[in-house]
């Protein structure tokens, strides 16, 4: 059990992060928290280094400068070992499941337990079905991964992610390709076994709508920075143009429509020349 | 001027980059073997990869092997029968194949059956983040996927070779003695004579060991080290095939020259 004053620092906290690609520098000073039992959602548009904030969460990038500090310790830091032990008691969902491919559902989420703990067979068995059970898929359990629809794919890859009771949950654009009844059930599963396991939650997306209706915080990115931040009522009712732009789902504005180019006169007095 | 020079830069380059895929598989190579504890630990793993590498390459070895014996029987017999030597037709097929034609053909279809598979195998869950989601669920993958595929190729090679070599002398004999009319006992007799134990079979099977181990380096290598996209998955598979064929026949002449020197 978490000691009151572990209970009330955050379980995640990003200082100052910096991190690069080579030359191509993608976050350029990120800071933020996400406390316990809060489910956060990191928004911004395709590369702007969302993902690459999940991975240095969960230790598989190390940042090039600022710290990454997950129950108080810095990940950068942890030895191989330390980081696997921290890794147990997160879950992941990646953006497109990553089921494995030859095992069913069943072993699929069964996986992180027989890999992780010595439980008889008949109580990983039954402990499989009650995670399937929460996202609605018992029934699917002897089913193939090549059998289920995206949306189903996602909801066993999300039972295998909670597979351990983690106290963090990563989710990588979970609603990305979904029909709109998938996209709500993964949406509202996101906050429901948050708050049953008393777990929190990083998620990182750009769909607006379905994220303002679940998460308690949201930060948004931009060009590598955090350009606004907030809940979700603060978000809806922010005069801040690229929170604006991107709730409204606005073709111009702080991110601009055109990729920098030459001005398009410049272009017709050459050809008229 | 600028072509030679372009040519010359491209050689290098090209060296250079040769060099570096090495050491990064000799450091792979050396990872696997530091994570090898739970593909013996955990022995039913690698008994699966023993299933998908030799048992499922069975019948390309069978049926090869038998055709490549009927193959050394006619063409034995015929270069023999003119010196009268046919009686010697069964020497030569089982020299033949122990020696050479048996570890280094078994090999090189282990290369394009098994190798190119296990290749894809890794390569499509690199593709669609399986390795990833499984490192973050704090499972090696190395340990977990990478070990028991190469463990299940070495370990099936040496047994392909061998039969491939039974099945080509099975082969022999029915094309000179069966069908041709050699006679039978001279047939089994000289082979025995002939064919040392540790001379010919026993080098035969330290030549397929080492072709099992490069062969199954270079296909967990090039799945674990390919560009996450289909067309850097389908080139890894062709390098697999590729440089396993050229490593294959490049040891091979290495190893004759060290062990039949006569």
């Amino acid at each position: 059990m978490p000691t009151p004053a572990e209970r009330t620092s955050p379980l995640v906290s990003l200082r100052d992060v910096r991190f690069a690609y080579g030359e191509r520098e993608v976050l350029r000073g990120i800071d933020l928290s996400v406390h316990r039992g809060q489910v956060v959602a990191i928004m911004g548009g395709s590369g702007c280094g969302k993902t690459t904030l999940l991975r240095l969460i969960g230790g598989q990038l190390r940042a090039t400068g600022g710290t990454v500090e997950v129950e108080g310790r810095d990940v950068a830091r942890l030895s191989g070992k330390e980081l696997y032990a921290l890794r147990r008691r997160m879950g992941m969902l990646f953006q497109f499941g990553a089921l494995f491919t030859d095992m069913s559902v069943h072993d699929n989420v069964a996986f992180p337990l027989r890999e992780h703990t010595a439980l008889p067979a008949d109580m990983i068995h039954d402990l499989v079905l009650m995670k399937l059970q929460a996202v609605g898929l018992r029934g699917a359990a002897k089913l193939h991964p090549n059998e289920l629809s995206g949306g189903m794919a996602r909801r066993v890859a999300l039972a295998r992610a909670v597979a351990l009771d983690p106290m963090l949950i990563l989710y990588d654009e979970p609603f990305a390709g979904l029909d709109p009844i998938s996209l709500g059930i993964i949406g509202q599963l996101i906050r429901r076994l948050n708050d049953a396991l008393g777990a929190s939650s990083v998620m990182v997306t750009h769909d607006v709508h379905e994220s303002l209706a679940i998460v308690d915080y949201i930060y948004f990115v931009s060009d590598g920075r955090i350009v606004a931040q907030g809940t979700p009522a603060e978000i809806r009712a922010s005069t801040d143009p690229f929170v604006h732009q991107f709730v409204h789902a606005e073709a111009d504005g702080p991110v601009p429509f055109h990729y920098p180019a030459a001005p398009i006169d410049s272009l017709l007095d050459e050809e008229g020349a | 001027m600028n072509a030679i020079t372009a040519a010359l830069r491209r050689i290098g380059a090209m060296s250079i980059d040769g060099i570096w895929r090495l050491g990064f598989a000799t450091r792979f190579l050396l990872a696997v073997l530091m994570n090898s504890g739970q593909s013996l630990r955990r022995i039913h793993l690698t008994i699966r990869e023993l299933f998908f590498s030799g048992v499922l390459s069975l019948l390309i070895i069978v049926v090869s092997g038998l055709f490549v014996g009927l193959v050394l029987g006619l063409q034995g017999y015929d270069i023999l029968q003119r010196y009268g030597s046919a009686d010697a037709v069964g020497v030569m097929v089982a020299l033949s194949l122990l020696r050479e034609l048996g570890p280094v053909i078994a090999a090189l279809l282990f290369a394009s059956r098994a190798g190119s598979a296990i290749t894809a195998e890794i390569g499509l869950m690199k593709t669609t983040e399986q390795l990833k989601a499984m490192d973050m669920m704090a499972v090696n993958p190395i340990a977990r996927v990478v070990a028991p595929r190469f463990w299940g190729g070495v370990l099936s090679m040496p047994l392909l070779a061998a039969l491939f070599s039974a099945m080509g002398i099975f082969g022999g004999w029915f094309i000179t003695v069966v069908v041709i009319g050699v006679d039978d006992g001279a047939f089994w007799s000289q082979m025995q004579a002939a064919v040392e134990f540790e001379y010919d079979v026993l080098n035969g099977v330290i030549k397929s060991a080492v072709f099992g181990t490069v062969v199954s380096l270079i296909a967990v290598f090039e799945g674990y080290d390919c560009q996450p996209t289909a067309e850097g998955v389908s080139r890894a598979i062709t390098r697999t095939v590729v440089t396993s064929a050229l490593a294959i026949l490049a040891l091979d002449f290495v190893l004759t020259s060290f062990m039949f020197r006569g």
